[in-house]
This record gives structure tokens, sequence and C-alpha cells, in this order.
């Protein structure tokens, strides 16, 4: 079943350069033409004395020790509208107290350092130190509720975790017994009365030094853990190496454009991938200052931010784009947006509407593009270079092989002989296929923690099968068509319904439920769960407010459901699975295509 | 509308988004997002509930001034409701 989108708008040709900055890539064939990896890795140093490639040294060190150490890296908006400043150069002290401060706790090579934070200071740090440490970096987001947390951290093998008391007491210490391999946690401000088993994040730092020497660091060697939801089983720990930075690099010059004077605000927390690798890694390597805002959305204070910090480029998500949308046009005009040269838009895809839109309220379109936890940086793009329809993905940055497969009657790629076997890829045009990559870019994960079975699935006839369906215009240009599993795009994040689902079934009241995403104006789509009650009780609006509030204690708003059905008959296959396509399909009036694995709902 | 039934209000909407939200002895002053796990969507949803029972249009630019139970009382307690649809 697919969301068919096609060109409704016209092609938005460039005719000047915003600025008068000239885009890093221009000439697109003959940039793809040229370009190799290889020589994207020279444009990094590498450690001194041959001592490998690591992320934190080419985000950090190296410009503290040249000409850059002066300026400022990270500029943190407080939720009161107070800044705090960070420049390379305390940048580089602090993250180097922290691998000391890990190095002095005995957590070293590979070992994982959690993040459970908002967008403070500490957060930055603690990636960053951790990376120095040649430790792991995985990043929580802070709206998880207390099961996502559990069953990341006992899955990444957590041994330190940095959070804050309130999160702690929220959703971390009901559970702390049941995670052995948790060693350490360290707090981060705020009140610590009454909890026990903690150290304090900046008695720990002020005790050690801020001098460092990064250890040797392999470019192969794991640096970040990014969890992702798939359709059934636990969360997949998605493993990247310090040899990811070469892609977060030349993507930062390729998709978002950076040059050595921007100012930078990528919006996403790095509590997902989007944060990390853009948030955090590709605005240091390219020496520019990132804005960071530690409050929640509000339009107002957003668009003073892009006034008052004088942003000029600007990674955003299509919830939020929408969400500006509906403030209306008349309240961008009223801000001074004149140093604004070039925004971008991931984490679903954007309607054509917003793209136009931002002629309108911003005086700049708005370039969508296209990547996933998996392949860890940006992999398909409208670029500040080249014209853009509007509802299209864009095309494959420089590096980046990209094919459509066929698809079988389960909505996957077809594979001819065994599951590693062929595969047909789709050469006409305007043909759906799954989305397909050619293994190779230095950002591409290096396996599932703990699964490799569920890694070796995600290859087949020497392609990176991404789980998402596509077309390809004439011209070449890609249009997102759908998840071709049942995985829920919601604001951005991938939900795996199985997750929902099992949590729900956990409810005393509960025997069944199914998941789905349901189409929404502002977040794409949002969670819907159907449930089927045990014998005995009674659908009630109690009940499904006591389900709606269960659901979200332990799943947190961004992974819980928005709204709760009760369906005492759910589809299922005749092997007994529940069909959430056809779920899907009853829900949204669509026809049901091929109902004959189903048994008959009676 | 009064301040009680401002709180009525933000007790009986919360309810429907966030049933688990308790906001008995909750500090009035504090924002709503940080006592309890609520998001932007949420948030979002808080506003669209205000309008769907009281008729009340919610400017964006006031949005800032509904985020702690303080806020959101003395905001809905200023302004008389339109019909509602109810």
């Amino acid at each position: 079943m697919s969301l068919v989108r096609l060109a409704t708008r016209p092609t938005i040709h460039k005719t000047a350069w915003p600025a008068g900055v000239v885009p890093n890539v221009v000439d697109y064939e003959a940039t793809r033409a040229t370009f190799s990896w290889e020589a994207a890795r020279a444009e990094l140093t590498g450690l001194p004395g041959g001592r490998g490639l690591n992320i934190a040294h080419e985000a950090v060190d190296r410009h503290a020790a040249g000409p850059l150490a002066d300026k400022v890296a990270f500029r943190w908006i407080e939720r009161d509208g107070r800044r705090r400043d960070a420049t390379y150069g305390e940048l580089r002290a602090a993250t180097n107290r922290f691998a000391n401060a890990l190095r002095a706790l005995d957590v070293g090579k590979g070992d994982r350092v959690f993040s459970l934070l908002g967008r403070v200071p500490e957060l930055y740090v603690t990636a960053l130190g951790t990376l120095k440490n040649t430790s792991v970096f995985c990043p929580l987001f802070s709206a998880f509720g207390p099961e996502p947390i559990h069953q990341r951290l006992e899955r990444g093998d957590g041994r330190v975790l940095v959070t804050t008391p309130a999160l702690y007491r929220r959703k971390v210490a009901p559970s702390r017994d049941a995670l052995p391999a948790l060693e350490h946690v360290l707090l981060v401000g705020g009140d610590a009365g009454g909890i026990d088993c903690t150290l304090a994040f900046d008695e720990l730092l002020a005790e050690v030094s801020d001098e460092l020497v990064i250890p040797p660091t392999d470019p192969e060697d794991m640096a970040l853990l990014h969890f992702t939801s798939g359709t059934t089983g636990t969360p997949k720990g998605a493993v990247h190496v310090h040899d990811a930075v070469v892609a977060h690099h030349a993507t930062g010059a390729s998709a978002l454009d950076l040059h050595p004077d921007d100012v930078f605000w990528c919006t996403a927390d790095p509590g997902w991938v989007t944060g990390t690798s853009y948030g955090i890694v590709a605005p240091l390597t390219h020496g520019v200052t990132s804005v960071v805002d530690e409050a929640e959305f509000d339009a107002e204070r957003w668009y003073r931010i892009l006034q008052d910090e004088r942003v000029t480029v600007w990674y955003t998500a299509p919830t939020a784009l929408r969400m500006l949308m509906r403030a209306g046009a008349e309240l961008a005009r009223s801000y001074d947006l004149s140093r604004l040269r070039f925004v971008a838009s991931v984490g679903e895809p954007l309607n054509a509407e917003v793209v136009v839109w931002g002629q309108e309220a911003l005086g700049l379109p708005v370039h969508d593009n296209w990547w996933q936890t998996e392949t860890g940086g940006i992999m398909i793009a409208n670029l500040a270079g080249a014209d853009i329809r509007p509802g299209s993905m864009g095309r494959p940055l420089p590096g980046v092989e990209v094919a459509l497969l066929r698809r079988g009657p389960d909505g996957r790629a077809v594979v001819h002989g065994g599951p590693h076997g062929t595969v047909e890829v789709i050469e006409e045009a305007g043909v759906d296929g799954e989305l397909a990559l050619r293994p190779g870019w230095p950002s591409m994960f290096r396996g599932y923690l703990h699964d490799d079975d569920r890694y070796a699935m995600c290859f087949a006839g020497g392609w990176y099968l991404t789980g998402d369906v596509a077309r390809r215009d004439e011209e070449g240009w890609l249009w997102f068509v759908g998840r071709a599993d049942d995985v829920i795009k919601s604001a951005g994040h991938l939900i795996g319904p199985f997750e929902v689902e099992s949590v729900l079934m956990e409810h005393p009241a509960v025997v069944e439920a199914g998941v789905i995403g349901v189409p929404d104006p502002v977040a794409g789509e949002v969670v819907k769960a159907f449930v089927t009650l045990r014998a005995g009780h009674q659908p009630s609006e109690d009940l499904r407010l006591d389900l709606l509030g269960f659901a979200r204690k332990r799943l947190g708003p961004a992974v819980a459901p928005r709204d709760i059905a009760f369906d005492q008959h759910l589809p299922r296959t005749k092997s007994g699975k529940i069909m959430r396509r056809l779920l899907k399909a009853r829900e949204l009036g669509w026809p049901a295509g091929d109902l004959s694995t189903l048994e008959a709902a009676s | 509308m009064n301040p009680t039934g401002a709180r009525a209000l933000l007790d009986r909407l919360l309810r429907r988004i966030a049933p688990e939200v308790d906001l008995t002895g909750a500090d009035p002053r504090a924002p709503l997002q940080d006592l309890f796990d609520l998001d932007s969507m949420d948030f979002l949803n808080l506003i669209a509930a205000v309008h769907e029972e009281t008729g009340i249009d919610v400017l964006e630019r006031d949005y800032p001034r509904l985020t702690t139970i303080d806020g959101f009382v003395a905001y809905l307690a200023d302004r008389t409701p339109g019909p509602s649809r109810r």
C-alpha cells in the first residue's frame, strides 16, 4: 500500500546564490564523477604521528591547536534565553577532562557510555570526551520512558550513564538493580539528595587533568551506538566506527553546504542520529559555530534565535516546519532572517507545500534530504547548488550509489536464490522499488550489536536494503513512497510497532494489540493502537484512558500511542500473526489488497 | 471562566491527552513539560483541546504563557469563553 506522491509544484530554479555564497557543489554530475572517499578522507588530518583517526580529534582538537582555538564552537541557549558559549579551546579542555574522568573510573576502549540528558553542555562534553577515550557513545532521547531506556541500556551493555537527578529518579532508579553491567551513574546539576550509588559529574571532572593524549584509534574502532526500531523484536543497536567522520565531514560540505564562516543550527536532539552526526560532529569538523537551543519547540522563540544568532545554515525537520507554517508567514516576516542562506530538512518526506512555504516565509526554499540511522550520514539530498523538485528527496550525494529494487508480495525487495542471492534492479523511471545503497561509504553501520543475523538480513545481491520504498523520475530525482515494512515514522523518528504492542499486552485487560501509524498533518504519522480485551473486561472510556496512561508511563510520549481503540477482531494471517497492513488499510479506508493469506475475521 | 474553572479545565484536558499525569501537589510555577513527560505534540494537542472545549483561540505568540499551571489558569481566567462546540 503506497501513498503516491507526484510532482505537484513546478521545479524551483536557482537564479542567484543567497548572500553571494557559491555552493560547495554547483556542477552535480562533475562532482559525482570525480568524487572519491579516499580524497574525502584526505580532508581530515588524522591523529598526530599516524596514530589513526578519531572523530573527536577531527571535531575539536585539530581546531583547538590552530587559529580557531578562540572561536565559539557551541552556543547554548538556555530556557530563559541566557547564552553559554564554549570555544574550540574550552571544548578541548572540557572533553579532555571527561576522558580523564572515564579513565579514572577504569572505563576504557569499547566500553559503552550512555547519555540521558537534555541539550545541555554536559551532553556534548560527554559525547566528545567518550570518543577521545575510545569508549563508545550511545545517546538516549530524554522523552523516552523507563521501558525503552532500560532495553537500550541492557542491550547496549551500558557501563556508564550520564543523566540528571530528576531523569534518574523517574526513569532509571526503579530498574537499576536489573542492570548489573551499569557500574557508574554520573549526575549533572540539580539536587541529588537521597540518591545512592551515583557520582557528581562536576566533582569528577574537577579532580582530573585537562590535558590528554588521545590513544591510538583505528578508523574501524567502534565509536557510536545508535538504537533504531524494526518491525519485530527489540530495538537494534546500529554500530558506527570512527571512520564515519569522513562521511560526516564530506556530507556537511555537499548536503548542508557548510562554509567556514557559517553559523549553523541543527534542531535535532542528539538522542537521535541526526542530532549526533549533524548536531555535534559535522559542524565541528568544519570549524563553524553551532547554536543549540535547550528548550522545546516554540515558533516565536525559534524565529528569534534565527534572527539574533544570525543563523546562516539551518537543518531542521518537517514536523517543526509544519508547526511554523501553522503559525503563519506573517510571524516569520516580522523577524530579520536576512542572514539565513540555506535551509535543509530531514526525518520524513517534506511535502511540496512546505518547500514552497519556505520561499514565502523565510525567503528561501527548504531542501529535503534522506538518510537513516544505519547510513550514519545524509545519502540523498536536494543541494544548495541545484534545482529543487518540491516533494522529492533529491539525488544521491557524491560517493553514494543508489538503486531501486523490484518488490515481492511482502513489500520488500525480491531476492532470488537464498537470502543473500540476486535482486532485480529497476531501470525504468516511475516504478516503485525498495531503495538500496551500494555498501562502502565510511559512515555505513558495521553491524547491529549482538545481532549478526538481523545485520546479514539487511544485505542482498551486493546492496544494503533500506526498507524504504521510492521511485525515480526521468531525470534521476528520487521520490519517497512509503515504508516497505510496518515501522512507523512519527515526527521524524522510527517507532517499532512490536515495542508498543508488547507494552500494551502487559496490561492485565489486554490480550492482544496491533499498532500502526495513521496520517497526521503535523507529525507525518502518529501511533495508533488497537487492543483486544481479555474476557471479563468491557470497553469503556476509563479503561481507554488507563491504557493510554499505562503506555505513556512506560514508553514515554515519543513512543507511546496518541490514540487507542478497542477491537475484538484484529485481522490476522492463517498462522495467527496480526496483519498490521490490513489494520491500516481498514483504518484509512484503503482497498484491502490481497487477502488470500488472511483468516476470515469472524 | 474563573480560576477554579480554568484549573478544572486543565485537569480534564490533560486527562484526555496524558492520563498518567497527576497535577496534585505539582509546582504551579514550573513548566509542565519539566514536571511530567509531555512533548511538543502533547502541548499542541492541549492547545487544540482548549479551543475545542471553550472556543478560545490561543494565539501562537501566547503559547509560552500556557506552559505552567499558574500561567494556564491566569490566561484562561482572563478570557471569556466563546460558544462551546460541545
